[in-house]
């Protein structure tokens, strides 16, 4: 590798906290951990991601490549001030979200991937990530954009975000919204779970080994019910 | 009058079924139903379909005769019957009416619902459109408004409690683990729907003191029953299950002109006559499977039906007395709160419940010996009920 050039063409990256781990009791009694994922985290999560590219279902495949991507960028150091947060129940890796600061005071969410469904994994994640700019990285909004249905009554309506006119997402054409300050203190109470600190013991064994289901399973998980043929 | 049998039944997957019709779906039951059977299908002369939303939800109407044509039943009659969440109940009311009556001698009723192909608050305004038009539905109140009010009343006056309501949820939850064909395959506790700091946000408030476990979710799905003499069971390789009573019966459409808005009288009724139809008391009943579309509804009708008197489905509760293991079993399947409530198929699907598990082919949720069952569909709320007595053997 020519370093030369490659020093030129990594971004020069704010110094970003890291987001504390928290664990958050699910619907299921389950701990789910929540924690800031390393670029030694990543060709591990991509498998995991991978198998959610060939799901049209829900929109799977539209952001199921965009993280695959984002992922590899951010792992090469082509991607600018970006984080990953990871959830794990038992270490099994259940969701991804990941986001970036545009500027010291302006955050830009980026995606969020449940790879478990039914436990509100993606709602916690995405809360988390909120969490992350607004308390830990102390910005004063966040940039969002949905790219499901899903997507767009959990974001846009759960948090009664305000849409931008004239701002441009920086992840495509569609509708750009905002989460201020203020709305999250106001959303907090509902949205936000978790505790802190997360166990000692729990936290080590989540960076230890980040388990990731085969390829099937993420895929019967993510479909559901396979049709009124199936039996 | 004949007695009336059950020889075939069959249901799709409950969930969403994203890829099919409300016409695949109700084909697909129907011929699980046929196979089941081992019935010729040319021998059958009457089909009834319960569905309450093609026209609004999926803009189609005149479904059973398109059901006909679909699976080749024609030229057997066919009728749509439409009794909003009790409409399987009615189809299959009518459908034993019909052979009875010995005007007919193979019946199909099948129910079905494809309610996911619209957004959650869409299917909730559906489903409020059964409310009265001036009185309820023109103040927004929707069924989860009306469920929560009447929990509020009940829960007071019986002295029940929301870790009641959570106790129904995640026995039914389990229960539906158990069940191959139930939407909501997840194992609940009660730590992480009331027991902890972060169940407040896991199980989100829906219409105090309702919160989202104590909700059925919106599903998609199909179930069918195949009902003949029970003189020509024999001719079917089957046993025996008859359908051994129903009963019927309606209450004011709207909650405020009731006397007492806790007082589920048509449940109370429909249940009466279908026992007094089986000659039978509440005391007969082995298991049953209840409309529980809301966690309080398992618990008022439990009561209403005889079950138990009235607060008295609490110590069941504490007990354990209505899991599957226990003396009375309620809603093996997982009940609407978690097998699914496609409304259509809801009334048919719980008599194909009652029918596996009275042949013994309920697979791990099997209740043992079991021999004589209810089912109770609750339409609107509470203003049109349909109860089944369902009996293994003549």
């Amino acid at each position: 590798m020519d370093m030369e050039l490659e020093q030129m063409l990594r971004p020069a990256e704010f110094d970003m906290p890291e987001y504390p781990a928290k664990v958050i009791t699910l619907a299921t009694g389950g701990q789910m951990v929540v924690r800031a994922a390393t670029r030694r985290d990543v060709p591990t999560i991509m498998k995991a991601v991978k198998p959610t590219i060939k799901i049209e279902r829900d929109f799977y495949d539209v952001v199921g490549s965009r993280v695959y991507a984002e992922l590899l960028a951010w792992n090469k150091y082509r991607y600018r001030n970006c984080y990953v947060l990871l959830g794990q129940i038992d270490n099994i890796l259940v969701g991804v979200v990941n986001g970036r600061m545009l500027t010291d005071k302006i955050g830009i969410s980026l995606h969020t991937l449940a790879i478990e469904r039914g436990l509100r994994i993606g709602a916690h994640l995405y809360a988390a990530k909120m969490e992350h700019h607004i308390e830990f990285l102390n910005q004063d909004e966040v940039w969002i954009t949905a790219e499901s249905p899903i997507g767009f009554r959990r974001w846009m309506i759960e948090y009664d975000l305000i849409k931008q006119q004239g701002v441009q997402h920086e992840l495509g054409g569609a509708d750009s919204f905002k989460l201020t300050r203020d709305l999250y203190f106001k959303c907090k109470s509902r949205l936000v779970a978790g505790s802190r600190p997360c166990p000692e013991d729990l936290l080590e064994k989540a960076k230890g080994e980040i388990i990731i289901a085969d390829e099937e399973s993420i895929v019967t998980q993510i479909c559901g019910a396979k049709g009124a043929w199936s039996k | 009058m004949r007695n009336v049998a059950i020889i075939g039944v069959g249901m799709t997957d409950f969930g969403r079924l994203e890829d099919d019709t409300l016409m695949d779906i109700l084909s697909s039951a129907s011929l699980h139903a046929i196979d089941d059977a081992g019935i010729d299908p040319k021998l059958i002369e009457l089909v009834y379909v319960a569905n309450m939303g093609g026209g609004i939800l999926n803009h189609r109407t005149a479904i059973a005769s398109g059901l006909v044509d679909n699976i080749g039943l024609i030229p057997a009659a066919a009728d749509t019957i439409e009794n909003g969440p009790a409409s399987g109940g009615s189809a299959i009311k009518n459908g034993v009416m019909a052979v009875a009556s010995g005007y007919y001698d193979f019946v199909l009723v099948v129910g079905g619902e494809k309610m996911r192909d619209v957004s959650g608050w869409r299917a909730t305004d559906f489903v409020a459109t059964l409310t009265h038009p001036d009185a309820e539905y023109i103040y927004g109140i929707t069924l989860p408004g009306m469920a929560g009010m009447f929990a509020n009343l009940y829960m007071e006056k019986y002295g029940y409690t929301r870790r009641h309501l959570a106790e129904v949820a995640i026995k039914n939850h389990k229960n539906a683990l158990m069940n191959p064909y139930a939407h909501v395959q997840m194992d609940i506790a009660m730590k992480g729907i009331l027991d902890s700091p972060d169940a407040a946000i896991n199980n989100s408030p829906l219409a105090e003191p309702l919160h989202l476990f104590d909700s059925c979710p919106v599903s998609d799905g199909g179930a069918a029953i195949i009902l003949c003499p029970e003189d020509r069971v024999k001719e079917f390789n089957k046993p025996v299950i008859c359908v051994a009573g129903f009963g019927q019966a309606t209450d004011t459409l709207t909650l405020a002109e009731r006397d007492d808005p806790t007082d589920l009288k048509a449940v109370t009724l429909a249940c009466e006559q279908a026992y007094k139809r089986a000659g039978i008391t509440s005391k007969d009943i082995d298991f049953a499977e209840l409309h529980d579309a809301f966690t309080i509804l398992e618990i008022a009708e439990a009561e209403h039906a005889g079950l138990y008197k009235k607060g008295g489905y609490k110590k069941a509760i504490e007990s354990g007395e209505n899991k599957i293991t226990g003396s009375l079993p309620i809603n093996p399947s997982g009940g609407l709160k978690s097998r699914g409530h496609p409304v259509g198929a809801t009334g048919v699907a719980q008599a194909v419940e009652v029918t596996w598990q009275l042949r013994g082919e309920a697979g791990e949720r099997q209740v043992k010996n079991a021999r004589t069952a209810l089912t109770v569909n609750f339409g609107g709320f509470g203003n049109n009920v349909v109860a089944l007595v369902l009996r293994r053997g003549k």
